[in-house]
């Protein structure tokens, strides 16, 4: 490559500019404000870690991790998500605090980007972490927190859809007996491939029943009259407590009164391998791509020592970003003291005084040629000029 | 068109070129509304009166690029297209229009060179077929007229796509090796599929009417 230009940053990295740092500032407030209502408390976790550790936690990432090498040699890379971190701190230092455990964070996070030279490699992200619930009524909540936040950071129009991992994966074994086969009908769904999914079940040796079940999965997205649709299609045990979980998990959404933001969405497929029951992803209007996405993940802490079974989510801060309807506009007037040399006292003085008030003080010397319009860049601000004293110079 | 006017508003990107007067035809049979804006390529977007629906024209490779951004909801486009491109969107449909093959070709008396070269306007799938195959090639990624590289001596063998494969004979090229089939796909954004459930599944299910049935075992 050739040697970067002055204005240059390392590919996907940002800068971000006071006005929309200050948006970015307020939807996390508003997050805080609504999730800490929750119980859940704050933890940051460091930007580096272990590739051994954290980093074999999230190895579907493995692609678009930052590695480097530190002093002693080992690989580290930058956290590419927060939920391993997390998971290592509550089986170490977190080790004595009884469970559940009810934790969020808002982060920074670093996915190497390989196609678009302009999409961000390092992006922010809200999310919560509750660990030790293995009830459906741990799952329900994490959803309607889900929803709490999107109504808080006045998301016009969502919907949230949910699935289960053990849904496909038990019709699938039910039907299809070749476990390449199997892996294969799972790489087109990874793939979202519904052409090259139907294609496969067309050239299978299957019955026209079961043929008829694998096409009809494709179809059980909509809402609560998915459950009666999905129980039907299997006999697989771990299929039909999949779909016990979801009707079970719809019946607590009901009681939160947030079914009116859901939808079901049985080939829901997620990316992560983590993650071992119910899994969500949020979508808004005019946005392409999910806003949030989250899931039990009962397996993960075990990992590091401390098994425990575990569900959260994470908002994606930019696309949030892009489609809230709260705005940032700086209403407050701010006060602009220009100071003649031999008044600097007075002028101190009273910006410090101001300021005890609650007010935004400027002050500056007052130099030749200085006129009261470019005392201030902001057109509402207060100017207060002190002039030198008659008879000085 | 009464009950799809109470449908959420659809942007269905249509590519220009290869498969285009294909996809008008199929979109007639479909029985959306083909206005005569839509055959004038000159326009780029085109909203259909008295409907939910608005198209884009674009360059096929762009196709799942918009749809993947979300800027369209759904898109006519060649499997090549996304074999190459490796977006993120849904295929939803084979629409079975299209119909060509990705091959590898070169000159009859072809024989594999030291420093293997192929040359390509699918480079990604090129590379993809030749590892697979255990083959450590140089592949060279050409805009047009890929025939011509193993007549000057650019490359031993070229990868693209082959319809009726005249294009190939009147250049004294063979196929030698067949990769996959192409056909023409439904695709659909990721938040549209669930946010605009109903439209996507609307239009899925009216191009599903006139998909040609295909013999079995045919892909």
């Amino acid at each position: 490559m050739a040697k970067p230009l002055v204005f240059e940053k390392p590919l996907g990295m940002r800068d971000i500019l006071p006005e929309s740092l200050a948006k970015h500032r307020k939807l996390e407030s508003v997050l805080r404000g609504s999730i800490e209502k929750w119980g859940y408390e704050e933890i940051t976790t460091p930007s580096l870690e272990y590739f051994d550790t954290v980093g074999a936690a999230c190895v579907t990432l493995e692609g678009r991790m930052f590695k480097l090498l530190d002093k002693q040699g080992h690989t580290v890379i930058l956290r590419p998500e927060m939920t391993a971190p997390i998971a290592r701190v509550v089986s170490s230092l977190y080790k004595h605090v009884p469970l559940p455990i009810r934790l969020y964070y808002q982060a920074n996070v670093f996915r190497a980007q390989e196609k678009e030279a302009g999409r961000p490699a390092e992006f922010f992200q809200t999310g919560v972490e509750l660990i030790g619930e293995a009830s459906v009524d741990g799952d329900a909540e994490a959803i309607a927190l889900a929803v709490a936040c999107l109504q808080a950071a006045q998301v016009p129009s969502f919907k949230i859809a949910i699935g289960h991992v053990d849904f496909i994966d038990g019709l699938l074994d039910e039907i299809v007996k070749d476990p390449q086969i199997h892996t294969q009908f799972r790489a087109y769904l990874h793939d979202r491939d519904y052409v090259g999914y139907r294609q496969l079940v067309e050239s299978l040796e299957l019955s026209d029943d079961e043929r008829r079940r694998l096409h009809a999965l494709m179809h059980l997205r909509g809402g609560k009259s998915k459950i009666a649709e999905a129980h039907e299609l299997t006999i697989n045990g771990k299929a039909r407590k999949a779909v016990q979980t979801i009707a079970s998990l719809w019946e607590a959404l009901e009681a939160y009164g947030v079914t009116d933001h859901l939808l079901l969405d049985f080939n829901l497929f997620s990316n992560f391998n983590y993650y071992t029951g119910t899994i969500f992803e949020g979508y808004s209007a005019d946005l392409g791509s999910p806003l949030l996405g989250g899931g039990r993940y009962d397996t993960l802490l075990e990992q590091f020592g401390r098994p425990a079974p575990a569900t959260g989510f994470a908002i994606n801060m930019d696309r949030l970003n892009q489609v809230t309807t709260l705005t940032t506009t700086r209403t407050e007037q701010r006060l602009v003291i220009a100071y003649a040399p031999d008044r600097r006292e007075e002028a101190l003085r009273q910006a410090q005084a101001a300021r005890q008030t609650g007010r935004v003080v400027i002050t500056r010397l007052l130099t030749d040629g200085d006129v009261t319009e470019s005392l201030s860049n902001q057109a509402q601000d207060e100017i207060m000029i002190l002039t030198a004293e008659e008879g000085e110079v | 068109m009464s009950r799809s006017t109470n449908l959420q508003k659809l942007t269905i990107a249509m590519p220009k070129g290869r498969i285009f007067e294909e996809s008008l035809v199929f979109l007639e049979q479909a029985g959306l509304k083909v206005t005569q804006d839509l055959k004038d390529t000159r326009k780029l977007i085109i909203p259909v009166e008295d409907s939910h629906l608005e198209f884009i024209l674009a360059k096929p490779t762009d196709v799942p690029t918009y749809v993947q951004y979300g800027v369209a909801d759904v898109g006519v486009v060649g499997k090549d297209v996304l074999l190459e491109e490796e977006r993120d969107v849904y295929e939803l449909l084979d629409l079975q229009i299209g119909y060509c093959r990705m091959m590898v070709a070169g000159l009859p008396d072809f024989s594999p060179s030291e420093y293997p070269r192929v040359a390509t306007k699918y480079p990604r799938i090129a590379s993809r077929y030749f590892r697979e195959q255990g083959q450590q090639v140089e592949v060279i990624k050409l805009n047009g007229s890929v025939e011509l590289a193993p007549l000057i001596g650019l490359a031993e063998r070229i990868v693209d796509i082959v319809s009726t494969g005249q294009t190939l004979r009147e250049n004294g090229l063979v196929e030698l090796e067949h990769i996959c089939e192409i056909t023409t796909r439904l695709i659909a954004n990721r938040a549209s599929y669930r946010m605009k459930s109903e439209a996507v599944d609307d239009i899925a299910q009216k191009f599903l009417q006139v998909i040609p049935k295909s013999p079995a075992g045919k892909r």
